[in-house]
């Protein structure tokens, strides 16, 4: 018989509220996805009231507030807090993003606060990245050469070239993009999805890479690559303003140059 | 209380603890030597704090002038005051070379210049032919120098098949008989826990900026290694030398890049004017950190400061050529945006004195072998114990460091790491049993905290110790407000007995993880504080107020610090007034301009 509704045990139900602390000047609500792996109790949401003038501009500032001084058992990621090391990536208010660069201002109404989509949550906000990271090393990320290295200088590569690589190195892993995409939902144990894939073509687009013909080689492969339908949400919600729609598009067209070759 | 945790037990030639840049490059340096290496790491590798350096990382390539890593050496002698060990200089710069070209070659997509070679900034304190000139040494990618290093020596440990425990907390370090024999950790994701037997356990767990309450550091930043070493009855040194970073970002602490300051940059008061030029008439806003953040101090110490509360200073780079700001600044505009709400094209930033950095931390020598003063003996190596990175005290930095030397630092000593262990150890060699009962103490310690059933909210404690700190050990010091801060921060370390910690679980326990790091900061604050109050001159980042001059007669010394009995107690290491080689001569103490 199929089931058309959720698992029991995965159904959110209301959790606990908090009010605002007395005195508080300009309150803002804020909803939070909570799952307790201890109990058998089903996820939740809390919703907290938040004095905005007592608090940081970002979100994260917001949920750092909530575990420092209402319930310190919340738990997420965080470390850089300025946007750099991509460890608090989370779901506000329908979008991923990184918490510490997410203004709070930019918000209407409640802020409503869930783990990164589709993915298993260990704990409250904290998803579990195993199989994303395990992604990003199957493409084989790191430079590979034929030509052994010059003993005494570097390699050398042009200003152009090295042009090539901007916008692809500067991805923080955060996962934000594949784990909004759709094709990655529902295909995200052969599709490598946007983040890797933005990574497969930083090092098919590095000069200083000899490898190319054999990484194209991995990638044609009707899931790993061709998963992707050019939805664009990996673009749309990079927070870092990369563009990985934009990168597996280069390598498709890569691959179909090298097939009419 | 064995018992009731199953420990499950491994066996390693070598265990790192961290993942930042000095722990990745120690990691795959040893799995390429063939030894069986466990990486533990707190973090994903590339959430660790190297990702957020961004100038460069210096070595006299010479690519974009003259150069020579004599005056590397020369330069990095003088920024540490003297208080630098000249042998580990030495090492350092001359490595420098090879470590960077190695760096390129691994993939780090440096910026370039236009034949091809790798692009060289200016940085403060870094001249040519012994303070002539400005050197331009520091080799860039963009301003994210640190991220595209730490996530190409990731890659290159995936490469190398290097084995991970990511998102472990270790605990403590297992010592018998003054040997170090592995460590006791702490898995999140499933709450078990670990003891890695290990011939030399590498700690790799940089600083502790977390101790301050305005700071350039991630959350992450708690000194664990250090406090570990601490507990384990060895000494750190030169704790009271903390680098203020001249320009963090007005009330959030975000870092601004010295590199601004090398593509043209500089900073004014209140007045317009371009105050560097008074306090450092040669290399203006290129001196060493410790001057700069001295001068905006005193800037606005004179009533000269800017903003609102005319309290920070103005750093411009709306003068430079936009197309040079997005190729080579990108990151720091882009955090000057977020973070202050300012066009860097159009508008300078605000910016204040921020803690950075910690020169002191784990003494090692230059081989990276932890060392302590044992029956006379200031260089005695505590078997099966290593430290590298912002948590050891090679001392590459003396009293304070250049900029750019500290990603040098992270590569040159993990490489020198594991060059030592492969000389150490015979791969595969058999482990001796652990005595009964060795990790006890380190399971009591996570017991008590744990099950911590106090008044105190481990954030409210925290707080008061940031502040305590950043009141009582600021840019500049005073016999009265560091004795003060003595009894304030032992007052603080004193609460954490009454903490609670409410989250009970051992999955993904966030309470209780910073609950743990607040204990290291707190141990790491108390020794900063009396190596402040201790030392009676004026040196490099250690500036008082009441001893303004250096005092090499008395203080040309390393401090030690150990806590016993909740107190500390200091003693001392001669510096390393000597060179490794004779290609170079000892560089003697003079009177540090710029």
């Amino acid at each position: 018989m199929v089931e058309f509704t959720l698992p029991k045990n995965s159904k959110v139900q209301q959790g606990k509220h908090f009010p605002a602390a007395t005195g508080a000047t300009r309150i803002k609500r804020v909803e939070v996805y909570r799952w307790d792996p201890d109990t058998d109790e089903n996820p939740r949401i809390d919703s907290y009231e938040i004095d905005l003038d007592q608090c940081g501009a970002k979100v994260l500032d917001l949920i750092i507030k909530i575990k420092d001084e209402v319930d310190s058992s919340l738990t997420f990621r965080r470390s850089c807090r300025e946007g750099v090391c991509g460890s608090c990536s989370m779901n506000v208010n329908g979008k991923n993003t990184l918490a510490c660069i997410k203004p709070i201002a930019d918000i209407n109404g409640t802020v409503k606060i869930f783990p990164l989509p589709h993915m298993d949550v260990v704990k409250d906000l904290v998803a579990d990245m195993t199989h994303f990271y395990a992604q990003y090393s199957s493409i084989k990320p790191w430079i590979k050469t034929q030509t052994p290295a010059p003993a005494d200088s570097e390699r050398l590569q042009s200003v152009e070239e090295r042009k090539q690589l901007d916008g692809l190195y500067e991805c923080v892993l955060c996962a934000c993009c594949s784990t909004s995409c759709p094709s990655y939902w529902w295909n995200s144990e052969r599709y490598l999805g946007p983040a890797v894939l933005l990574q497969a073509y930083r090092w098919i687009n590095d000069s200083r890479d000899e490898n190319t013909g054999e990484r194209l080689d991995e990638l044609e492969d009707p899931f790993k690559l061709y998963r992707c339908h050019t939805i664009m949400n990996c673009t749309d919600t990079c927070p870092k303003g990369l563009n990985p729609a934009k990168a597996i598009g280069e390598i498709k067209k890569l691959l179909l140059v090298r097939q009419e070759g | 209380m064995k018992d009731k945790y199953k420990i499950i037990e491994h066996e390693y030639d070598v265990v790192v603890v961290g993942a930042g840049g000095a722990g990745l490059r120690a990691t795959f340096g040893m799995a390429e030597k063939g030894l069986k290496t466990a990486c533990i790491s707190k973090v994903f590798p590339t959430r660790s704090h190297t990702v957020a350096a961004q100038g460069g990382i210096s070595a006299a390539l010479g690519n974009n002038g003259e150069d020579d890593w004599r005056w590397h050496m020369y330069d990095t002698v003088k920024g540490s005051d003297w208080l630098g060990d000249q042998d580990a200089i030495e090492y350092m710069c001359r490595e420098a070379i090879p470590a960077v070209l190695e760096l390129e070659h691994y993939g780090v997509p440096f910026s370039r210049n236009p034949d091809g070679k790798i692009y060289q900034r200016a940085f403060g304190g870094m001249t040519t032919h012994y303070g002539e000139g400005t050197a331009q040494r520091t080799c860039a990618a963009a301003d994210v120098t640190g991220h595209a290093i730490l996530h190409t020596l990731y890659q290159q440990a995936l490469k190398h098949e290097a084995e991970f425990f990511i998102e472990y907390v270790v605990l403590d370090l297992i010592m018998e008989e003054g040997v170090c024999r592995g460590v006791l950790a702490w898995c999140l994701e499933d709450g078990s826990l670990h003891a890695f037997k290990a011939h030399t356990v590498v700690l790799a767990t940089g600083g502790y900026g977390r101790c301050y309450f305005s700071s350039t550091s991630a959350h992450t930043v708690t000194g664990d290694g250090s406090a570990m070493v601490l507990r384990a009855g060895l000494p750190l040194q030169d704790m009271e030398f903390i680098q203020f970073h001249p320009t963090g970002i007005y009330g959030v602490g975000c870092l601004i890049t010295e590199g601004v300051r090398g593509e043209g940059g500089y900073l004014t008061n209140s007045e317009g004017e371009r105050f560097m030029e008074r306090y450092a008439p040669h290399a203006k806003d290129l001196a060493s950190r410790d001057v700069v953040s001295r001068a905006i101090t005193m800037e606005v110490n004179a009533g000269r400061g800017v903003g609102e509360n005319k309290d920070c200073a103005f750093l411009h780079i709306e003068h430079l050529d936009p197309a040079l700001v997005h190729e080579r600044l990108p990151g720091i505009s882009e955090t000057a945006r977020v973070f202050a709400g300012v066009d860097v094209t159009k508008e300078p930033i605000p910016v204040i004195p921020t803690v950075h950095y910690n020169m002191g931390g784990i003494p090692t020598n230059y081989k990276a072998e932890v060392v302590t003063l044992k029956d006379g003996d200031p260089d005695a190596v505590v078997p099966g114990l290593m430290a590298i990175g912002e948590g050891a005290c090679v001392s590459v930095h003396g009293a304070n460091r250049l900029g750019s030397n500290s990603l040098l630092d992270i590569v040159v000593f993990g490489r020198a790491a594991a060059i030592r262990c492969a000389e150490l150890i015979k791969p595969g060699t058999a482990h001796k049993p652990l005595a009964e009962g060795s990790y006890d103490k380190a399971l009591a310690r996570f017991e008590k905290v744990r099950n911590a059933e106090g008044s105190l909210k481990v954030s409210e404690v925290r707080l008061n110790m940031q502040h305590t700190m950043q009141n009582h050990a600021a840019v500049f010091r005073t016999a009265d407000i560091l004795a003060k801060g003595e009894q304030e921060i032992a007052k603080v370390r004193d609460s954490f007995a009454d903490i609670k910690v409410s989250d009970r679980s051992l999955i993904w326990n966030t309470d209780l993880v910073e609950a743990l790091e607040l204990d290291n900061l707190l141990d790491l604050s108390l020794v900063t504080m009396a190596g402040a109050a201790n030392r009676t001159e004026s040196r490099g980042g250690h500036a008082r107020d009441d001893y303004p001059e250096r005092d090499d007669e008395n203080w040309l010394k390393h401090s030690l610090l150990w806590i016993e009995n909740n107190k500390v107690k200091i003693d001392y290491r001669p510096v390393h007034m000597y060179t490794l080689t004779d290609d170079v001569e000892m560089i003697p103490p003079k009177k540090r301009v710029y």
